[in-house]
């Protein structure tokens, strides 16, 4: 795993700038995908992925947070005191997953039932102030806003796999609609908390195996 | 962009300290900020919130009150039965269904109690013509996915709630026959439920809390019938 934590240095020339804010933007997608490289941020992505929408609605409501809250905290990461940095940080996420809570309820009651405390659980998610610790707090507001958007598509794209995964096996269906008929005889275990730890294995696996090869190539 | 006189990473550099005063203002400012973004998403968004549960409760009523085309609040304030506005306050609610000539199809009643996880909320709705419960629908639970959720979905346990059993005796105070709950495949008598099998508790808990709920309430709905049918050919 590289470093994380250079700040940009605004003196290079505009192509190694546009490749290093590429590589900002990336690697929480790959290369440092939160769930599937870094294990964080694990609950969730366990508890409510038995379906594409809810997971897709977990990933959108944790990208969200995680862009604000960067912003902001890029933003006030020259007038926060360090003693009262990781109280501040937090207070800044609330306030967002407070925003996000009532937002998600105004566009979509059920969804929101779906998810249930998991949204008001975002608080004390490892991938937000994880990021808000490691970047947002020591770079620029454009370079934390791309890391947290990264980060953030990351995320989302790890519940979407796992979410498929487990709604095509768990029910037969995707995002509500069937794709294997009535007769369907649905695996129950994929929608029950085993089936998520055993989904998530097997997509460690592919990640796994896939650096190993890239490793071996290289 | 121009940097500050002293910033957080040089202060630790330095290992220069920040006053007591400066971190009460620094989390003092952005509390207030914090405050007034939470209520202004709050303001922005309780209109809609509040239409998309009413939605989903109304859905729910007609969902349980077969034949509903039309739904009346009606609250009890002070022992005092009267039609009320969604957002008044009340003691209890009861949601009488009506269909399109207007007739009474019955009455919704909200029931809550413990789950295998968290507080279940369920919906149920009474028909005075069969003197029975005609649906149920859940409207809020924790309950596991795959096992305690199948109260929502498992149709054997479902079919419980088409015709289950509420008579009064003579007096209209007591229920005969309170609901109770056995095991799958024993059910004989129509005021009983069915468990669902690797569910016991979750069904146990909807049994347990329509037994306590319509000790209470069929009572007190059938005695005032009269007031629930008339809300029909009214203007509300």
């Amino acid at each position: 795993m590289t470093t994380e934590t250079v700040p940009v240095d605004a003196g290079k020339a505009g192509d190694a700038i546009g490749v290093e804010r590429l590589e900002i933007l990336t690697r929480g997608i790959g290369r440092e995908n939160p769930t599937f490289v870094m294990l964080l941020g694990l609950c969730p992505v366990l508890a409510v992925t038995n379906s594409v929408t809810n997971a897709l609605a977990m990933g959108l409501a944790t990208t969200f947070v995680l862009i604000m809250s960067s912003m902001i905290i890029a933003m006030i990461r020259r007038w926060v005191p360090k003693e009262v940095r990781i109280a501040s940080f937090i207070l800044v996420i609330a306030t967002f997953v407070t925003v996000v809570d009532y937002l998600l309820q105004a566009i979509s009651f059920e969804v929101h039932r779906a998810l249930g405390a998991f949204i008001s659980l975002l608080v004390v998610n490892c991938i937000i102030l994880g990021r808000a610790e490691a970047f947002a707090s020591k770079n620029s507001v454009g370079d934390s806003m791309l890391d947290a958007l990264g980060f953030g598509a990351g995320f989302t794209i790890s519940c979407l796999c796992m979410g498929s995964v487990r709604e095509i096996l768990g029910t037969g269906t995707f995002a509500g609609f069937p794709l294997f008929g009535p007769d369907f005889a649905g695996w129950s275990i994929m929608i029950l908390p085993g089936g998520a730890f055993f989904v998530l294995g097997s997509w460690l696996l592919l990640f796994n195996w896939l650096a190993a090869r890239k490793a071996g190539r290289s | 962009m121009a940097k500050p006189p002293v910033d957080q990473v040089q202060a630790a550099e330095t290992g220069k300290e920040a006053s007591g005063l400066s971190m009460i203002l620094t989390m003092g400012i952005i509390g207030l900020i914090s405050a007034i973004l939470i209520v202004s998403a709050y303001q922005a968004t309780s209109e809609p919130i509040k239409r998309n549960k009413a939605a989903f409760l109304e859905q729910a009523i007609f969902e349980v009150l077969p034949g509903t085309t039309r739904k009346i609040t009606f609250g009890v304030s002070g022992g005092v039965l009267r039609p009320v506005n969604d957002d008044e306050p009340r003691e209890y609610s009861y949601y009488a269904g009506y269909n399109t000539a207007g007739t009474l199809t019955g009455i919704a009643i909200e029931a809550a109690g413990p789950g295998f996880a968290d507080t279940l909320r369920i919906l149920y709705g009474y028909a005075p013509d069969c003197h029975c419960i005609v649906g149920m629908t859940v409207l809020e639970s924790r309950e596991t996915p795959g096992l305690g959720d199948k109260i929502e979905t498992d149709p054997v346990f479902r079919s419980n709630f088409e015709a289950l059993e509420l008579q009064l005796d003579e007096g209209k105070a007591q229920i005969l026959h309170p609901i109770v709950l056995v095991k799958p495949r024993q059910k004989t008598d129509p005021w009983q439920i069915e468990a669902i099998s690797g569910a016991t508790i979750s069904s146990r808990a909807i049994a347990d809390m329509l037994t306590a709920n319509t000790a209470r309430s069929i009572p007190f709905v059938e005695q005032n019938l009269e007031i629930f049918s008339k809300g029909g050919t009214d203007d509300n």
